[in-house]
């Protein structure tokens, strides 16, 4: 187990190299970063100067990957390569444009961003689990086919209106909590109880119609006929028996989220104003900050692998046929 | 000529892929085995109501896609001819009454005043009123027959819509007579009671009875906008009625135009993955592993945002705003292709390895046909359930998704028409009193409407291509087929 952990982590490193690689064709050979200084700063205020106080100011002055002026290990280390890519091993990331630590703001962006997508995932999950329960349970008769039917319909509805209808029902006609604003400790809950039914309700439609297959399927199997030919409560069959063997492929689709819960929802928190690192990402995109963007891009493949092999992990827990080794 | 054509490069791509798609059925028609799978997808009804609905779509966003420059009125002295800078479409021209009779700013849909107030000078005396638009409801001397114009319009519209469908549904049943071989009569019976027509019938019935209702509903839209904003103007004034239909055709793009570049790479690294197996085996998982291990907003992001710089720092090489913003469109498919082909391709794979052990690709490679030739020939068929399953599923996905990359600031080019700018321009118009919904709502029922007949279109298709599938597809025939 231990060695098989182990060697899942080794085969992240040239994932990550791979990652880090993409990241510095896209952000400094695709465009030189003139390009983007240029953009920055404007069309009225380019000047050759200005350029190269703003490259200079955030360290894209020197060569790409080979500085063929310095000597010995700097020619590679004095570079923008080295400089901005190959710390990030080290979750440097250097400073944002308005001069604060990367590192530092995201470390202090978690917490909100966990306080919402952490309750989002455990209620999301508990709620679909249990409708898709209940659709199975009423299988073939027109409340299955109703609810299906709203799954349809909940799915073809964009993101955007769940929120944006949400906000205006609740916070601006009903006037039950506040439209938008974050609070830290206790009194978030006020702030968070809405996105967290509205990103719950939001999602429902698909993932819950999905699992409903996944139940079906395996409800016309042997041991589902033996559990109710000894007498259990169909209730019991299903959450006992078909809940437990379903788990895999829910297994699949959920585990991997799990680390990336950290990110935080960037939707969510930019509409109800919670400062966490999603709303820290879209200020970063509509500011064009490309360095913060350059690092959550980097965090956010670190979690996904980090997902991956939770995922492998968790199938030993609900499946003992499956050895990690 | 009082117009010059002006061919976009996403319009050229659009009508190829309508080519390709004509093609294609053409070449279905001619394999038993295809045949029989979209005849399984014709029998659905609901799978070919919700067709019936995408192929409005599809009439209007194709309508769209037929760009022009008007000429400009010559100017004295000068026999040169010039064209507008504006690129307009054969919609717009459809259009010209909604797209040219703007207001001031808001007003509610069907409305005859304004939204807000204005000081009006009327005997010498100030007073502040809700003044009459200039275009809502300007025919009516007075305001008392508002209700009683828009249900005689009403009226009109609904007939006339009527009208339009009929020779649609006549055609329907005499094609129908034809290819069965059985009186006019009869057929129209066919087509009234399904239950009692042939034992597995192709879902006529839905497609005449959606088209019914799209003609009346549009008659009804169509008589009340020749005098009314349907579904009010926006904040300078313009229908919002036009917006949203001009909306439909930057989400076909997206939903349609990214399966050009995922199709091609899924296909040929899945292929080549699955086929080579080793090396290249290798090398092609790393590569999706890497590009999956991005999250797909932030990858999409990290992109588009680098998209700008060059479009920006490049302004040379757009002669028109409409131009520019048409790179951007083709830009965001292509980069939401590149970020999206990864899923396709796993299956791809997958499929592959299970396929290159069976016997016939053995016996081709025992001939000594070469790879190539083994994908084209061998391979390809096979998996082309799967391709076209995940291109029909990926579309409504595709079209939430630019929404959504719209609202954050990474889709489309903000002057042009979407949902997704459409929404946000709407987005803090809620926060007014009285509340300004239309826009929303407008944008909210057109997108439910596509995308819940995406959706449903393709469930119809996985159930009649799927092999898994088959077993609903297979039901009991209905009462009274046996007799």
């Amino acid at each position: 187990m231990m060695a098989y952990i182990v060697r899942r982590l080794l085969y992240a490193i040239p994932i990550l190299i791979g990652v880090n690689l993409i990241t510095f064709v896209l952000f400094f050979v695709v465009n030189s970063p003139d390009d983007m200084a240029r953009m920055q700063l404007g069309a009225k205020r380019v000047t050759p100067e200005a350029i190269e106080k703003w490259k200079a100011e955030r360290g894209y002055d020197r060569p790409l990957a080979w500085n063929a002026e310095a000597q010995g290990l700097a020619r590679l280390t004095d570079t923008v390569f080295f400089d901005k890519s190959i710390r990030m091993f080290a979750f440097d990331f250097g400073r944002a444009d308005d001069g604060r630590d990367i590192a530092l703001e995201i470390t202090g962006r978690m917490g909100p961003s966990l306080a919402i997508a952490l309750p989002t995932f455990v209620l999301g999950l508990f709620v679909t689990i249990s409708f898709a329960l209940l659709l199975v349970f009423f299988r073939n008769t027109a409340l299955d086919i109703g609810g299906v039917v709203l799954c349809v319909i909940a799915m073809s509805i964009s993101t955007l209106f769940y929120i944006i209808g949400g906000q205006y029902l609740v916070s601006k006609v009903w006037n039950l909590v506040p439209i938008s604003g974050y609070a830290p400790g206790l009194d978030a809950g006020k702030f968070l109880i809405l996105p967290v039914i509205i990103s719950v309700a939001g999602g429902i439609g698909s993932s819950a119609r999905w699992y409903r297959t996944l139940f079906l399927e395996e409800i016309n199997k042997d041991y589902v006929r033996t559990a109710r030919a000894k007498g259990l409560s169909e209730l019991r069959v299903l959450f006992r028996h078909v809940l437990k063997n379903a788990m895999i492929p829910i297994l699949t689709g959920v585990v991997v989220v799990i680390p990336m819960l950290f990110m935080g929802s960037l939707l969510l928190e930019s509409f109800f104003g919670i400062p966490g690192l999603g709303s820290y990402t879209i200020d970063a995109i509509n500011a064009q900050d490309f360095a913060v963007v350059r690092a959550m891009v980097f965090i956010g493949s670190v979690l996904y692998i980090i997902g991956l092999l939770l995922t492998d992990l968790s199938y030993t827990l609900v499946d003992p046929r499956v050895r990690l080794h | 000529m009082n117009f010059k054509p002006l061919f976009l490069w996403s319009d050229l791509l659009l009508w190829a892929m309508v080519a390709g798609c004509v093609l294609l059925a053409v070449h279905c028609r001619r394999h038993d085995y295809l045949r029989r799978a979209w005849r399984r997808v014709g029998e659905s009804s609901v799978g070919m109501a919700s067709a019936t609905v995408l192929a409005a779509f599809i009439a209007v966003g194709l309508l769209d896609s037929l760009h022009y420059q008007p000429r400009l009125p010559a100017q004295e002295g000068s026999s040169e001819v010039q064209y507008a800078p504006e690129v307009l479409s054969a919609l717009d021209a459809l259009l010209a009454d909604l797209r040219l009779n703007k207001e001031k700013t808001y007003s509610a849909p069907l409305a005859t005043h304004a939204f807000a107030r204005e000081t009006v000078e009327r005997d010498g005396v100030q007073s502040r009123e809700f003044p009459r638009l200039r275009f809502g409801g300007a025919h009516l001397q007075d305001l008392s027959q508002r209700e009683a114009d828009l249900a005689r319009r009403a009226l009109a519209g609904a007939l006339s819509g009527l009208l339009l469908w009929a020779p649609l549904a006549a055609s329907a049943a005499w094609a129908i007579a034809r290819s069965r071989r059985i009186a006019w009569r009869v057929a129209c019976c066919h087509l009234l009671r399904p239950a009692q027509a042939v034992e597995r019938p192709v879902a006529w019935h839905a497609v005449l009875l959606t088209a019914a209702l799209l003609c009346v509903g549009g008659g009804v839209i169509a008589a009340w906008a020749d005098a009314y904003h349907v579904f009010g103007t926006d904040k300078v004034g313009q229908d919002v009625l036009y917006l949203s239909l001009k909306s439909v055709r930057t989400a076909l793009l997206i939903g349609t135009l990214t399966t050009l570049v995922t199709l091609p790479l899924a296909l040929a690294l899945g292929l080549l993955a699955g086929l080579r197996g080793g090396w290249w085996d290798d090398a092609i998982q790393y590569l999706y592993t890497v590009l999956n291990s991005i999250p797909g907003v932030l990858l999409i992001a990290a992109m588009v945002l680098m998209m700008q710089v060059i479009i920006d720092t490049h302004p040379e090489w757009f002669a028109t705003a409409a131009e520019r913003s048409d790179a951007r469109l083709l830009a965001l498919c292509f980069i939401l292709g590149l970020t999206s082909w990864t899923g396709l391709c796993r299956v791809l794979r997958a499929e592959t390895m299970k396929l290159r052990e069976l016997d016939y690709v053995q016996a081709a490679r025992a001939f000594g046909v070469g790879d190539l030739r083994i994908m084209v020939r061998h391979l390809l068929p096979n998996l082309m359930h799967i391709v076209l399953i995940s291109v029909v599923m990926d579309f409504s996905g595709l079209v939430l998704s630019e929404a959504v990359l719209s609202y954050i600031g990474i889709g489309v080019d903000s002057s042009m028409n979407s949902f997704g700018t459409l929404i946000n321009a709407a987005r803090l118009e809620l926060s007014r009193e009285p509340v300004v919904w239309w826009s929303l709502a407008a944008a909210f029922v057109l997108m439910l409407a596509l995308v819940l007949a995406a959706n449903l279109f393709a469930d119809a298709v996985r159930d009649g291509f799927d092999p898994r599938f088959q077993w609903r597809a297979r039901r009991a025939p209905r009462k009274g087929a046996v007799a």
